[in-house]
């Protein structure tokens, strides 16, 4: 970079990567960005809808924390993204674009579901181990179809997983007609509504607690699985570069199929979750979108399980509060959609801010190095 | 199988193929700059909402809607809220360098928002049945250029389309010879494949990355704009189709292997393929729901084999999904 000696022109700026920032800063850019985006947004609100944004804002936190009840649901809801981003974190760290989530989670919930259908006379503690196996299995298989095709042949997988996602999505339409109960209604129903057979257990009365509590003690596993194991070690390696990791004799075809069969079983284990812990039926939608959502947590999290809880939190409780603004002031409730979208676009760019700085032309450059 | 059911078949086919082929065109145009764009089903959505939301307003408020006008309006304003959407993308990840996978997602979560709120809030505005409709514009849409012509079995297989239909293989092939034939062209797949080479060769990377993703999700925009004004005519539901639509037309451009004037035909592929579960007899409503995934699996095959096969000319652009930075080596 010995371009300042030289006679051209220096441009106005110039970017430069960092080598590190502080996390002080890092966290302050973010922290101002967030505020920025929110600010944003409140103007949106407003001129599209001559609504004073403090009051959608306060509506929002009321949706979120106004009763004991909504304070579960964004707990349950929160816990459900979570889970998937836990899921997808290894294999993201592994620089695997596993977009299909939204099919191992349909493929876990199928599982889940067609156990609870077909093994309702079963006793409830042996039905719910079946279910669990199940749905893991059913969501790691998902998940190792794009996995072996990349590991053999180098098939593109953020494709493959892509379409897998829809293939599930047919699947879960054919036993939808299959499953449909009552006939004609074209869902599937409350599963077992009077047995409760193959139903979560409520805890202290909430019925989310069991999810909740799961999800959380898979998120200390998956944090010290990725950031002590051997295993969380080879899967760093090969995603910072796959021919270092061949070169330290690391089997690389051997750790991608590896980490795919745990993050594939892990959003299966969020469709059992969501069949069995929280809406008791299965539906094109039981995904919802949500195995999107939770890559971009997996992303901006950088892979860490306990700042993924932060994100979802802003993210689940963006979603829930759009659903009172909705309801409270008589908007339709693709305004989270709108919201959610502006604000992960401004954390996005902040990522720059923090990899990269902006150097002025100056003549005090020889001392900045 | 009946002749009039067959062609009753083709015809939807083409209709449906239609949507996604002006989104695999524009994608094309995307990709072969290196830019993997995954926010397709978000800027369909935008385009279609902003024709229609222009149109409601013109047709709203002129005594007699010039229909005219009100093509070029749709026109205009799809492919500028298309191309912003683009522009968004764009700016995360080019000049900002954000991973373009979770940058499309993002935009695909926006333009969704974006698009169902204003059609959801302009069905209460219309109020009655809940459905707002733009008369003169689908009209104008619909309008078959060989209509004179289709009275017979080739002219109802060929000719009894709306204009867009035509329009969409035009793009298709101009497209598929800028790509080939042009020096501007062979810049840009200069840019896909390898940046670093084409900056040192004097090409203006992030120019025409830019100009690449812009254009590109205007001419998806159109797709969501055909989608509006044609294929459910000139109203707006809230069901999520424009969703899926923009996926297929993701896959598609796999299973073109990024040529656009395959999509002429692989586009229609598809549209069989989707549709072809409402002809066959004897299917009951479970197993038709298997016959809607075959565009998938087929291009499921399609990915698999040609990355099995390693014919280069098959392959995507090099660089495709990675950012470029000039210091970085």
């Amino acid at each position: 970079m010995s371009k300042n000696k030289s006679s051209v022109k220096e441009p106005l700026l110039r970017i430069a990567k960092r080598d590190s920032i502080e996390a002080y800063k890092a966290w302050g850019i973010r922290a101002a960005v967030l505020i920025a985006a929110l600010i944003i947004c409140g103007f949106i609100i407003f001129f599209i809808t001559d609504l004073n944004p403090f009051k959608v804002y306060i509506s929002m936190f009321k949706g979120n924390f106004g009763t004991t009840r909504r304070i579960w649901q964004l707990l349950r809801d929160m816990a459900m993204l979570l889970c998937i981003g836990l899921g997808l974190a290894p294999a993201f760290k592994m620089r695997f674009w596993n977009i299909g989530a939204e099919g191992q989670i349909l493929a876990g919930g199928l599982a889940t579901a067609a156990c609870m259908i077909y093994l309702n006379s079963l006793p409830n503690y042996l039905l719910l181990i079946i279910m669990f196996v199940t749905s893991i299995i059913a969501g790691a298989l998902w998940g190792l179809i794009p996995t072996i095709f990349k590991a053999k042949f180098n098939t593109n997988e953020t494709l493959f997983t892509l379409m897998m996602n829809y293939v599930a999505i047919q699947l879960t339409s054919y036993f939808v007609a299959l499953w449909e109960n009552p006939y004609g209604s074209n869902t599937v129903g409350i599963i077992n509504p009077a047995t409760k057979a193959g139903w979560l257990p409520s805890v202290f009365g909430q019925q989310s607690f069991l999810n909740v509590a799961i999800v959380l003690l898979l998120t200390v596993i998956m944090y010290f699985y990725l950031k002590y194991s051997k295993q969380g070690y080879e899967i760093s390696v090969v995603g910072e570069s796959e021919n270092t990791a061949r070169y330290a004799g690391i089997n690389v075809k051997k750790v991608i199929i590896r980490t795919m069969l745990i993050s594939g079983a892990v959003c299966g284990l969020a469709g059992f979750l969501a069949v069995s812990g929280a809406s008791h039926t299965i539906s094109t939608s039981t995904a919802g979108g949500k195995g999107f959502t939770a890559i971009i947590v997996t992303w901006l999290a950088k892979f860490n399980p306990v700042v993924m809880i932060l994100i979802t939190f802003i993210i689940t409780f963006l979603d829930r509060g759009a659903v009172q603004i909705a309801s409270d002031f008589n908007l339709n409730e693709y305004v989270s959609n709108i919201i959610t979208g502006i604000i992960l676009f401004f954390i996005l760019g902040s990522e720059f801010f923090i990899n990269y700085k902006i150097i002025f032309r100056s003549k005090k450059q020889e001392v900045i190095k | 199988m009946t002749l009039s059911s067959f062609i009753s078949l083709f015809q939807a086919a083409i209709v449906f193929g239609t949507v996604i082929m002006f989104g695999s065109i524009g994608e094309t145009l995307t990709e072969k700059s290196g830019n993997l764009n995954l926010g397709v089903p978000g800027v369909m959505y935008l385009g279609g909402i902003a024709g229609l939301v222009s149109v409601f307003f013109y047709e709203k408020y002129t005594p007699e809607p010039n229909q005219l006008i009100c093509v070029i309006l749709a026109l205009a304003s799809s492919f500028a809220a298309a191309a912003l959407g683009g522009l968004i993308y764009s700016f995360l990840t080019i000049t900002l360098r954000a991973n373009q996978n979770v940058t499309g997602l993002t935009l695909t979560i926006f333009g969704t928002g974006v698009a169902n709120f204003l059609g959801g809030s302009l069905n209460k505005l219309a109020g009655g049945v809940g459905q707002i409709s733009v008369p003169y514009t689908s009209d104008a849409f619909k309008f078959q250029i060989f209509g004179s012509l289709s009275s017979s079995s080739f002219g109802k297989l060929f000719l009894s389309y709306g204009w867009m239909v035509y329009l969409a293989i035009i793009i298709a092939v101009v497209m598929q010879i800028f790509l080939s034939k042009t020096r501007k062209g062979l810049n840009l797949r200069a840019v896909g494949e390898n940046p670093a080479t084409a900056d040192a060769a004097g090409i203006n990377v992030t120019k025409y990355k830019y100009s690449a993703t812009c254009i590109g999700c205007g001419i998806v925009g159109f797709g969501g704009l055909f989608y509006v004004m044609d294929y459910i005519g000139g109203t707006w539901a809230n069901d999520g189709s424009i969703e899926s639509l923009g996926w297929l037309a993701v896959a598609l451009v796999i299973f073109t292997t990024w040529k656009s004037a395959n999509s002429i035909w692989g586009a229609y592929l598809f549209g069989l393929l989707y549709w072809m579960f409402y002809y066959i007899e004897g299917l009951t409503r479970s197993s038709q729901e298997i016959f809607k995934m075959l565009p998938y699996v087929v291009t499921i095959l399609v990915l698999i084999i040609i990355s099995f096969r390693k014919k280069k000319e098959n392959q995507g652009p090099q660089s495709l999904g990675l950012s470029y930075f000039r210091e970085e080596r």
